[in-house]
């Protein structure tokens, strides 16, 4: 099992046509990922990667029955390609693409909402459950090994560090999912960490949040309310100084909130241990592991 | 992008928000001919941050002769490192009540927040810190806008916190509320602004309803929406940004994200989560990063030069410390780029390199054999730099 994305998953991709889109499909077939489709509009009827193009999202589920979609257009056409996923009835739309401007995620976050469909993103690595060969997104396929451990972080090549620190340590994960480093995102740490508990394939989280807004401190909070599996939590940012953007468009200390020390504190609260260092979240990993 | 007051102004009045008559003034004799026309006026300094007036920029002319002396100092003012390019002169107006409206994007509630409070004229963060109770706020949907009877909903729970006594009759400024939050939010989304505010919303004793001062920020992702803008600011450009850090500005000049820190390790890596947890390993070692600096996902030989380059400008750094995760990138030939980039570069501070990929073992010999300093472990090779500056620092 895993979470967000299985075997069964059916995934289309919109901007599949493009470089990057090529690149990432390319590896996600590799990796074993049921990708059904892509999309681009004007580029129907054609074929790209040995995989049906269609113009429309709703045209594209019609045919093959596809599930969820990875999103790699650029951004002044992001949010509509979200939208438009959502619309089309999909279950879990993940965006990777970054530099969306922030009032089109607004609109996008909302509307994907009311349709009941589920976004990772944008400005995200994506997802990918190692046990079930499904990946979308951008997660090197080698840092990516079957196992007990759900893995939720903000950033990209800080998810892909972890997972293969603890891969090499030999712990594989159920899910890793990156959520995105904007400030406003589809799933939050809390949403992943609910997730992560109903499945029984994840013994055991890995948390990796940063600077900026209160998701951290949020997550804190429903971790105290008797999560039932242990968390391993990690802050990064703790030297950033207030009011300057660090990389990430959301990793950001504005006034009173956002600071790391406030997260490591409502986590420490929670009882989540807090790793200073990815060496230290494979030593917590591997003590818990045992211990359970 | 943070528009500066005059040009908050000018998109205000477009969207038919009432601010007071002012002209801009570029000279002191610019300003004394706009008094002229304007009468008894406030001169107020163009500057991209708040706190002018405690610093002196505002001030109070009786007559042009006086707001040409007004001008004459603001504008050789420098407002915490900020030059002035431009002052802007209005009508002193009759305050009778001091408001505070915002649009400010509300990441916890994912939406554009509507925030109006009777403590105006105040740091809104300051009322949020001491008497949140005095802020009402409203979340619209998105795509409707705030609505008529929300609005109205807004500024009965605003009035609700508010003391003394009401300019205004309670009919006659719900009245006038709605259309104002109305043209404020859509403004805010017309422009992809993150902020639009208006503090002090004055209301004046004959009840008129005037922004007194006025913040835009232009969300920088949808600046290519809003070249007009970044055109206009064009002249001030330069100005607005004296103030800010000269690295950081030489950084967004070059296409770097660069964050000056201000300490003695450059540090330099790809993703923006890892690099900063690289700067908490450089901290926890002892050290004290100079600065952050994302080169982005991949690993580019070409990125790393001009990426060294960049923190070589900082006269303070004695060491710099690369941590690059490879994926399938080869380690042998990030090696290969960062030895090429060191020679020409000619850099002779301590080099620490910490990198992953594939052939990495390899990598890692060919950067010793040229002298960089390879690391297996980002502790590791953030202690080694430590070391390494604070060695040769005796």
């Amino acid at each position: 099992m895993s979470i967000l994305l299985n075997s069964e998953s059916r995934v289309l991709v919109q901007g599949m046509t493009g470089s990057e889109g090529t690149f990432h499909t390319q590896q996600m077939i590799e990796f074993g990922t049921n990708v059904v489709a892509g999309v681009s509009p004007g580029k129907g009827g054609s074929q790209h990667l040995g995989r049906p193009v269609f113009d429309s999202v709703a045209e594209a589920v019609i045919a093959t029955g596809a599930t969820v979609s990875g999103v790699f257009v650029p951004p002044a056409f992001a949010a509509d390609a979200m939208m438009e996923a959502a619309a089309a009835g999909l279950q879990l739309v993940v965006c990777i693409t970054e530099l969306i401007p922030v009032n089109d995620m607004v609109r996008a976050r909302a509307y994907v909402s009311s349709r009941g469909a589920r976004l990772v993103g944008p400005n995200c690595p994506g997802l990918m459950s190692p046990g079930e060969r499904s990946k979308v997104g951008i997660i090197p396929n080698q840092n990516g090994r079957p196992g007990p451990v759900g893995v939720v972080s903000r950033s990209g090549t800080l998810t892909y560090e972890i997972m293969q620190s603890l891969g090499a340590a030999g712990y594989g994960q159920s899910t890793a999912v990156g959520i995105g480093g904007d400030p406003v995102l589809g799933l939050s740490f809390s949403d992943v960490l609910e997730l992560f508990a109903a499945d029984p394939k994840t013994e055991l989280v890995v948390m990796a949040g940063e600077i900026g807004g209160s998701d951290e401190e949020r997550a804190a909070e429903l971790i105290g309310r008797q999560y039932p599996k242990p968390v391993v939590g990690f802050i990064s940012g703790r030297t950033a100084p207030p009011g300057k953007r660090m990389g990430h468009a959301g990793a950001i200390i504005s006034g009173n909130t956002g600071s790391a020390a406030s997260k490591v504190a409502a986590l420490e609260r929670a009882g989540v241990e807090v790793a200073d260092t990815i060496e230290q979240i494979v030593e917590r990993v591997s003590a818990l592991l045992r211990r359970g | 992008m943070k528009l500066l007051e005059h040009q908050a102004k000018a998109q205000f009045r477009s969207e038919g928000i009432e601010c007071p008559m002012g002209r801009v003034a570029r000279t002191p004799g610019e300003a004394e001919s706009a008094a002229r026309e304007l009468g008894e006026v406030v001169v107020k300094a163009q500057v991209p941050i708040g706190g002018r007036g405690k610093a002196g920029g505002v001030k109070v002319a009786r007559s042009p002769e006086e707001a040409r002396a007004a001008a004459s100092q603001i504008l050789q003012m420098e407002i915490r490192g900020y030059r002035v390019p431009a002052v802007l002169l209005e009508e002193l107006l009759d305050i009778g009540q001091e408001l505070y409206l915002g649009v400010t994007l509300d990441r916890d509630r994912r939406r554009l927040a509507v925030l109006l409070s009777f403590a105006g004229g105040m740091e809104i963060e300051d009322v949020a810190e001491r008497t949140p109770e005095k802020i009402a706020k409203l979340w619209p949907d998105p795509f409707s806008g705030p609505l008529p009877f929300e609005i109205r909903q807004l500024t009965l729970n605003a009035l609700a916190s508010a003391q003394g006594e009401q300019v205004l009759e309670r009919s006659r400024l719900l009245g006038l509320m709605v259309p104002l939050v109305r043209r404020l939010y859509q403004l805010c989304q017309r422009l992809d602004a993150t902020l639009c505010e208006i503090n002090p919303l004055v209301i004046t004793r004959s009840g008129q309803l005037i922004a007194g001062d006025g913040k835009v920020e232009v969300d920088q992702n949808a600046e290519y929406r809003h070249q007009d803008l970044v055109r206009e600011l064009g002249g001030d450009a330069e100005a607005a940004s004296s103030g800010d850090d000269q690295l950081e500005v030489e950084a967004r000049r070059r296409g770097l994200t660069y964050v000056h820190l201000g300490g003695d390790i450059g540090v330099i890596g790809n993703g923006a989560g890892l690099v900063m947890s690289t700067l908490d390993l450089v901290k926890q070692q002892g050290g004290s990063p100079a600065n952050f600096l994302d080169i982005g996902g991949g690993a580019k030989a070409e990125v790393v030069r001009q990426a060294l380059e960049m923190v070589l400008l900082d006269p303070e750094v004695k060491g710099i410390f690369v941590n690059i995760f490879g994926g399938i990138t080869r380690g042998d030939e990030v090696a290969k780029g960062l030895i090429q980039a060191r020679d020409e570069l000619q850099i002779k501070l301590p080099l620490v390199v910490r990198m992953t990929g594939t052939r990495e073992e390899e990598g890692r010999r060919l950067l010793e054999e040229a002298g960089i300093t390879p690391a297996v472990s980002a502790p590791e090779a953030a202690r080694r730099v430590v070391e390494m500056v604070a060695g040769a620092g005796r």
